[in-house]
Parts: C-alpha cells; structure tokens; sequence
C-alpha cells in the first residue's frame, strides 16, 4: 500500500463519484418534487448510452452523442410522466411498479435494438492521453469526467438556488400545494424536473459508456448506487447528492481494491450505519 | 393463539373454505396432469409462499418491502451450499436456512424498521442489493454468477423418491398449506389484528398503548422467516440457486403478485402468485420477447386495475384526497 496506490485509487474513486453525480441528482430531484421512486432510472443511464454509441457511430462526433443521449431519453422521460406516472399521482406503490414494468420493457428492447454484446463508446483524440504527475499518471478521460459533474453540479445549484425557475422548483419540493396555491404550475415543475433528471442520468450513460462500456444489464447494475447515493444524501438534496456520490464512489473503489469479494458490502454497510444515526440520510429533512 | 381463532368472521371462513377446495381439487387433478403444467402448478405453490409471507408486512402492516427477495435467496442459498458440499438432509438444512433467513431479517428489521413510506421501500431495496451483492461477489462461497447446480432433492426415508414430479408437487403443497395456515393463524391472532390497527393509524394505536416499533419488528421478521421456508422449497424445486433468485426484479414481482390479489389477503396473494407464474411461463414459451410483454402486463395492470387494489396502501399523506 505505498502512497501511489492511495492517491490513484483516490483519483478513481472521485471520477467514478462524477459519475455517478450525473446519474443520482435527478433521481434526487425527481424524488424531491414528484415522490416517485423511479426504478427506471437506471434504463435510462443504459438507454444514453446505447443511443450516444449509435449517434457515435453514425457521426463520428462524441459531443453530439452528448447531446442526442440526453435529448433523447429526456423525451422518453417526458413521456413516461405525462402519459404514466401523473395518473398515478400520490400513490407511491403503484408508481415504483409501473417503472418496473418500464425498466423490463427498456432492457429488453435494449436487446432488441442493439443486441446482447458489449460494446465502448469510441472517445475523440483529445480526450484519449493520459495525464502525468511524477510517477503517477492519471487518464485524461476521468479527469474529463470530473470537470463535467463539476460544471453540472454548479449549473444545478446556480439555477436551484439563484433563479426563479429554481425558486419555483425548491417551492414544489418543500410544499406541493402551497406552491400550486401561490401560482406556481407545479404539473409543468414537474414534468420539466423529469425531463432533466432524465436527460442528466443519459449523460451520465453516454460519459459511464466510454470508460464502463455500454451493455445489456448496465441498467440494474447502476441503479442500487443511484438509491445509495440519494438514501445516503438525503431524498431531494441537492448537496446530499454530491456528497453522496463522492463517498458512494470512493466507498466503492476502496471496497473493490482492497475486499474485492465484500465490495457490495464495503459499499452498503456504511450506508446501513449512516441510516441507523440518521434516517433521512445526511442532508435529507423529514 | 386460541382465543383469536374463537370468533373468526363468516366471510373468512368462506375465504377458508375456498382455499381448502383449490388446495384439494389441485391435489385431486395432479396425477392426471402432464409433466409442465404440474412444475409450474408446483412452482406456483412455492411462489405463493413467498407472496403471502411478504402480505404480512404489505398487506397487514402496511410496510412495502423491496426486498423480500433476500431472505428467499439466504435460504435458497443455504440449502443449495449445505445439501451440495455437505450432503446435510432435510431437516438440517431447513433448520439452518430458517436460522439464517430469519437472522437476517432480523438485523435487516433493525435498519429499515426507523423508516416510514418511501424511505422503507428505498432502505429494503438497498439492503435487498447487499444480499444480491454477496450472491455475486463472494465467488468462493456462493460461485458467483454461475450459481449453484446440482442440488438434490431430499430424501424422505418414506417409500417414493421426491425426484419425481407428483411426490414433489404434493410435498410442496402440503408445505405451502401448512405455511398458509401457519400465516392464517397468525394475522387472525390479537397479534395480527394489532399489525392492521398499526396499517390504518400507527398514532392512535401508539395511544392505546400498543408498542408499535415491536409489532412492525415482529412482523418484519415473521415475514422474512415465511419467505426463508418458500426458499428451502425453492431450492428443492429448482434443483439450481443463483443471484437471479436474489435480484430486484425478484423482489418487484413478490410485490406485484401481493399488490394485485388485493393486499391484505392471504389467499388473493396467493392467487396473484399462481397468476404471474403461469403468466410467465406461458408468455416465455410462445416468444423471446417476455420481458417486453411482462413490463407492458405489469403497466397495464397498474393502469387499470380497480383503484382500491393499489390505491388502497398509499401511505404518503398527500395522497389524501
């Protein structure tokens, strides 16, 4: 265990927690207006990246697989809520089923689509070399991926907490019909927080498909992170879902390098604990 | 127990009475059955096992769990391990598995018990992932992906071999009976009735002086026991235990076959096991698209089904209307 091997595993651990940033704020955000524990959440991780792996390989062009990934599946988002999941509003149970039920139809028409094999999103030159300190060397790629949560995770907070469309949302979260009385159109807060929860865990799955691939049952792999993230964060909490992905993230990378047959456990047990001190997760209110 | 199987109201001894009927007429038909339709027929006596041990905590209690799906695994798992490498009988590994099924939910009851609504389904979710996670993971103990092959059916001592399908049909009924009895009994019992007192108002029932983190702990853990015993009979059955069994989707489609016989009732729970069994069988000998077609029967269900079946366990407060 020399001071390299913390310091990349460290390194890992971070950019996988960018990662996984992209993904669980939305199901956060979905979580905090509309109360929907979106199972699906998941396929839509996988879904951005099948659809950017397609665009890559018709264009050539990785940032317009960024963009139509998270066009594509905030559409597929939209129409899940306004068609689906709003005739169930208020009943919690039945909404986590019927986004199962989306989840299978999604995995199995992945398989449909785009066949059983594994594939890897082919990245542009630039972000293909690897970075240099000294002895250590760090893949440019990840360090890409940082940047883009980092970035991600400012915009979310500038536009949540210094504009009124975020005013709007906050009010949506604290008090759905207080904010519906006040003017506030909560239906259409709704459908728009869906939508980018939807588009933000596609970019996840487009950047997640160039390092982690893109193949079928990547949708069932990320989601228990996701939940991690968010139960350790707190439902709805933006902060929560930063600080959560980091530690979920170097949780994760530690628990794989030094326990590889515990990892799950490494990863959960925490949580466990976390829970057992603070039942609405470290930023989450009651 | 006694005193609450005094009185019991006349619907459920009708509710009884038609459970006892299916239970004979399966048991009278069987022998004239072909081979497929008694293994799913004994598949579904299995699965109902399973369903009804989670109706206690969904339907009685009022706790969705997402992830009952882990004690079902943790037992399946122990009878598989201790009947291949160690060649234990019956009633050691059924004792073992019910031991550690048990344990875990118990330890499991401690964590998830502090939460309410969401934050339960997403806590059993999460700790459901954990037992999946060792399932594929821990290779040296449970050998991964590949699961568990190769586990023999157990000897009786009597004179028929539950190797066959009929002998083994009517072991797994006559465990799931004595299960749903065992369940009847149970929510019938003052116990049980305080569990629905807890579902319908946990404040006024905390009024009364009734220690409710105990009921909803007990409950919890009864039901992780019942879900233990359908996976020993799993195992058995399937010959063949891997992390499939322990899977999310395992634990949503328990869900969905307590939620569509109508919460609440042990038989309907049951009823909506025997229903997705056969529906999933069937639709997956016909076409490679199952997956498809089950996500979209699940929607649909939901869509449609009578709102009170779905509706009636909804524990957000703003779902009062």
């Amino acid at each position: 265990m020399t001071a390299e091997f913390w310091i990349i595993q460290t390194f890992n651990g971070l950019s996988y927690g960018a990662l996984l940033f992209l993904l669980a704020s939305g199901l956060s955000l979905i979580f905090g207006v509309m109360r929907i524990v979106n199972l699906a959440h998941g396929s839509y991780f996988m879904l951005g990246g099948y659809v950017g792996l397609s665009v890559v390989w018709r264009t050539g062009s990785f940032t317009a697989a960024l963009v139509a990934g998270a066009v594509a599946i905030a559409l597929i988002g939209i129409g899940m809520e306004r068609l689906f999941l709003r005739r169930l509003s208020g009943q919690t149970l039945g909404q986590v089923l019927m986004t199962i039920g989306f989840a299978l139809m999604f995995q199995d028409l992945a398989l449909l689509i785009w066949g059983g094999d594994p594939y890897t999103i082919p990245l542009p030159a630039a972000l293909q070399g690897i970075v240099t300190a000294g002895a250590l060397r760090f893949p440019t790629y990840r360090i890409f991926i940082i940047v883009v949560a980092t970035l991600v995770g400012a915009a979310l907070w500038i536009v949540l907490d210094r504009t009124r469309v975020g005013a709007m949302i906050r009010a949506a979260v604290d008090d759905r019909e207080m904010a519906q009385g006040v003017g506030i159109h909560v239906p259409v807060v709704s459908l728009g927080v869906f939508a980018l929860g939807a588009a933000l865990a596609a970019l996840g799955g487009v950047i997640g498909g160039g390092f982690l691939g893109v193949y079928p049952g990547a949708d069932f792999e990320v989601l228990p992170y996701a939940f991690v993230v968010v139960i350790v964060g707190g439902l709805g909490s933006l902060p929560g879902a930063m600080v959560g992905s980091l530690l979920v993230g170097l949780l994760d990378n530690f628990g794989k390098a030094l326990f590889p047959e515990l990892s799950y456990f490494t990863l959960f047990a925490p949580m466990a604990l976390i829970l057992a001190l603070r039942p609405t997760g470290l930023f989450g209110r009651a | 127990m006694s005193s609450g199987l005094a009185a019991p109201a006349p619907t459920l001894d009708r509710k009884v009475v038609a459970g006892f009927a299916a239970l004979t007429l399966a048991g009278v038909l069987a022998p004239a059955l072909p081979a497929y339709p008694l293994t799913l027929l004994t598949q579904a006596a299995i699965v109902a096992v399973l369903a009804m041990s989670l109706d206690i905590l969904l339907g009685y209690t009022g706790l969705p769990s997402l992830g009952h799906a882990a004690y079902f695994g943790i037992a399946a798992y122990t009878v598989a391990i201790l009947a291949t490498e160690r060649q234990m009988g019956l009633a050691g590994c059924l004792v073992a598995a019910l031991l550690l099924a048990t344990a875990t939910a118990a330890l499991f009851g401690v964590l998830a018990i502090r939460a309410t609504g969401t934050y339960f389904l997403m806590i059993t979710l999460a700790l459901g992932m954990v037992v999946w996670g060792l399932a594929f993971r821990w290779v040296s103990m449970t050998k991964g992906d590949n699961g568990i092959a190769g586990v023999p059916r157990p000897g009786l001592g009597l004179g028929w071999s539950l190797a066959e399908p009929l002998p083994f049909f009517y072991f797994a009924l006559l465990a799931a009976a004595l299960a749903w009895a065992a369940m009847g009994v149970l929510v019938r019992s003052p116990f049980g009735l305080g569990l629905k007192g807890i579902r319908e108002s946990e404040s006024r029932m905390r009024a009364l002086g009734y220690n409710v983190w105990l009921h909803k702990y007990l409950a919890f853990v009864i039901s992780g026991f019942f879900a233990g015993f359908a996976g020993v009979l799993w195992a058995y059955y399937n010959g063949f235990v891997g992390p499939a069994d322990v899977q999310l989707v395992t634990s949503v489609e328990t869900l969905l076959m307590a939620a569509l016989g109508g919460p609440g009732t042990l038989a309907g729970s049951a009823l909506g096991a025997v229903a997705i069994v056969f529906l999933k069988n069937f639709v997956s000998v016909y076409t490679k698209r199952w997956l498809l077609i089950l996500g979209a029967v699940y929607i649909g269900v939901i869509l449609w089904a009578p709102r009170g079946v779905l509706g009636a366990f909804t524990r957000e407060p703003r779902g009062a209307r």
